[in-house]
């Protein structure tokens, strides 16, 4: 296992150089120096602007400058965003809760539902349900999300606020305005039931839902998808049989006895799903104005702010390497033969 | 190419063409076939969008701005599909549209999978060079493939033409690995040991002889990265970063299309489910093609 474990950590070192080298060459590789996109359409003083680039330290050798950006970015110093004159990890550290507290109940919903839409698929083979499960799961697999994310808001939140004006969902940000609750913990659902008062875990609760469905979505199908073939092929085996001759409950059979077998493959799958919710969360947090790195993300590169453009991909990048590496020991720890694997 | 697996012959004396065995399969699947269906209808618009279109995609009539669909409350049959906030006639910019999008995902496909399979055969062929094109493309897998497109973009600044690059360059990897696997697997039979010893030359080896034999799996991931680069690029375009105004590109046109919501269902409707049934027809098609091709591939996903 001890070996496995390492093999393993050695195979992540070359691709976090590998994103670090990415990240470093992007602001590189933009047209003009960043100090040009900073000054914008001003005419730059040709002394002012050598001076700034000698103290932003852009006129050193190249592989000099990537070696004290990578020193920098092993100790959380991105840089400072040119618009806010924040810096970058403050900034993510401040949006990241929202990202994740959407990923976590988007992840939540696609988990609970399609486990369940998967096993009933998988039980009646070949049924009208087991059809129409599988027909919605490769709907879902093909929906441009964006395009869903609107036409949740033109169903339940502009058509509900004619037909049920109490069901229409608020479709952007995190809480209504009448609201001002002092974030405590960053995760909007934590804080408003910390803070007692009335209403507000009802109203961040009730700003969750679409952004979660759309989110959701894709990671929903996918888990449906596998659940109900590794379910199929559980069904099959011996053990199974043995169970039902023993005379156990179907319902036991299925969730007891087949479903942890078949969860081995769909835990995997979850896994992957981390990097589909976070290029997701882009989509998403653009349409429903959610506040979190998504968002931030695409603002700044609309803002050709590219210290955070720069610093939001690398944490990014390197949280989906952290999120697979942790995925990939989880599987080796449940199944010795990937462990023991070359 | 003999990309199909023997299955059982018939009783006949000889046995059946190896494209007829491969429609026999695939048209065991009425998803694919529907699928085959709606993508060749999809191909025909795009096609023939100069005559069939109604109007000019980037024409705007300013007298009718936000017309409705013509069944509906106030709408003519001048504009069947209606009008966007400038007046343009949205049927036509749907059908110019499709051009586009099919465009993109061809374009996409051909510049990912090209370089992708010599870059998965090189690294059979030549293990040492292999290492590190292998931990390249494990980097460019890190990051989710439309993050990775918006940075690609992010450089090369917005446009169709950047889209259609950022999305090949990130679906190289796939390609790469694909291609290695099976390739690998391949390269101890006897087939190709006794192509070497007959005296081949490794580039004959690798296309002529390799090649061939790994296409199933890679034509399968060429169709579903087909709708996958047609759903990126429309991602991209939503969000101000792919194809730019007055572009008629499905996603373009949405980007602007949350502002109407309230007053022009039509707006945000019919380009969102041109995008929707194209990339769910070409699923359904490369899902019997995965089954048809490759039936090795049927446990999988």
């Amino acid at each position: 296992m001890f070996g496995f474990i390492l093999r393993r950590l050695a195979l992540v070192v070359p691709t976090f150089v590998g994103i670090t080298l990415l990240a470093f060459s992007l602001i590189h590789l933009i047209p003009g120096d960043p100090v040009q996109v900073m000054a914008g359409e001003r005419r730059l003083d040709p002394a002012f602007h050598a001076e700034v680039l000698h103290r932003l330290g852009l006129d050193r050798p190249l592989w000099e400058q990537y070696g004290s950006y990578l020193w920098k970015s092993l100790h959380l110093d991105l840089g400072e965003s040119f618009v806010t004159h924040e810096a970058v990890w403050s900034e993510f550290l401040k949006l990241f809760p929202a990202t994740v507290e959407l990923s976590v109940c988007a992840l939540f919903l696609a988990v609970v539902v399609g486990l369940l839409a998967g096993v009933i698929a998988a039980i009646k083979r070949g049924s009208v349900l087991d059809h129409g499960v599988m027909g919605l799961s490769l709907t879902g697999f093909s929906m441009p999300i964006f395009w869903w994310g609107l036409l949740l808001i033109m169903f339940c939140s502009v058509y509900m606020r004619e037909w049920a004006p109490a069901w229409a969902l608020p479709v952007s940000g995190r809480l209504a305005l009448e609201f001002d609750i002092a974030p405590r913990t960053g995760f909007m659902l934590i804080d408003a039931w910390l803070s007692g008062e009335e209403g507000v875990f009802r109203s961040a609760l009730s700003h969750l839902v679409l952004p979660s469905i759309v989110l959701g979505t894709i990671p929903l199908a996918v888990i449906a998808r596998m659940t109900r073939s590794s379910m199929l092929e559980v069904l099959r085996e011996d053990y199974v049989r043995t169970a039902k001759a023993k005379g156990l409950s179907p319902a036991r059979v299925v969730f007891v006895h087949a479903l942890r077998n078949a969860l081995v493959p769909v835990i995997t799958v979850i896994g992957l799903q981390v990097g589909t919710l976070l290029a997701g969360a882009v989509l998403t947090e653009t349409i429903f104005s959610w506040p979190g790195i998504g968002k931030w993300l695409i603002d700044a590169i609309s803002r050709r702010d590219y210290p955070v453009v720069q610093g939001g991909i690398l944490i990014i990048a390197t949280l989906v390497i952290v999120v697979n590496l942790l995925v990939d020991l989880m599987y080796g720890l449940v199944n010795p033969r990937i462990r023991h694997a070359k | 190419m003999s990309a199909v697996l023997p299955t059982d012959t018939a009783a006949g004396a000889t046995p059946p063409s190896s494209l007829a065995d491969f429609w026999r399969s695939f048209s065991t699947n009425k998803g694919a076939v529907a699928g085959l269906f709606v993508f060749v209808f999809v191909i025909a618009c795009a096609l023939l969008a100069d005559v069939i279109a109604p109007h000019d995609a980037i024409e705007q009539y300013r007298d009718a701005l936000l017309t409705p669909p013509m069944w509906a409350e106030g709408g003519s049959s001048k504009f069947i599909l209606g009008t966007d906030d400038i007046g343009r006639d949205v049927l036509s910019r749907l059908l110019f549209g499709a051009r586009l999008s099919l465009m993109i995902g061809f374009v996409a496909v051909l510049l990912s999978m090209l370089p992708g399979m010599a870059l998965g055969l090189t690294a059979t062929f030549f293990p040492r060079i292999g290492v590190a094109i292998l931990r390249l493309m494990d980097v460019m897998l890190a990051l989710p493939s439309l993050l990775l497109a918006i940075a690609v973009v992010a450089v090369l600044g917005p446009g169709l033409l950047n889209t259609m690059l950022a999305i090949a360059i990130v679906a190289v990897p796939s390609y790469v690995r694909l291609v290695r696997a099976s390739s690998m697997s391949e390269l101890t039979k006897d087939y190709v040991i006794a192509s070497r010893l007959a005296g081949a030359g490794t580039f004959r080896l690798m296309f002529n002889t390799v090649l061939p034999n790994c296409m199933a799996p890679v034509i399968v991931t060429a169709t579903l990265g087909f709708s996958d680069a047609i759903l990126t690029a429309a991602a991209l375009g939503f969000l101000g970063l792919g194809a730019q105004p007055p572009t008629p590109e499905w996603g373009t046109m949405l980007a602007s299309a949350r502002d109407y919501i309230e007053r022009a269902n039509w707006v945000v409707t019919f380009p969102g489910l041109a995008i929707l049934i194209t990339v769910l027809a070409i699923n359904l098609m490369g899902d019997g093609l995965r089954d048809a091709l490759d039936p090795r591939m049927k446990k999988l996903s």
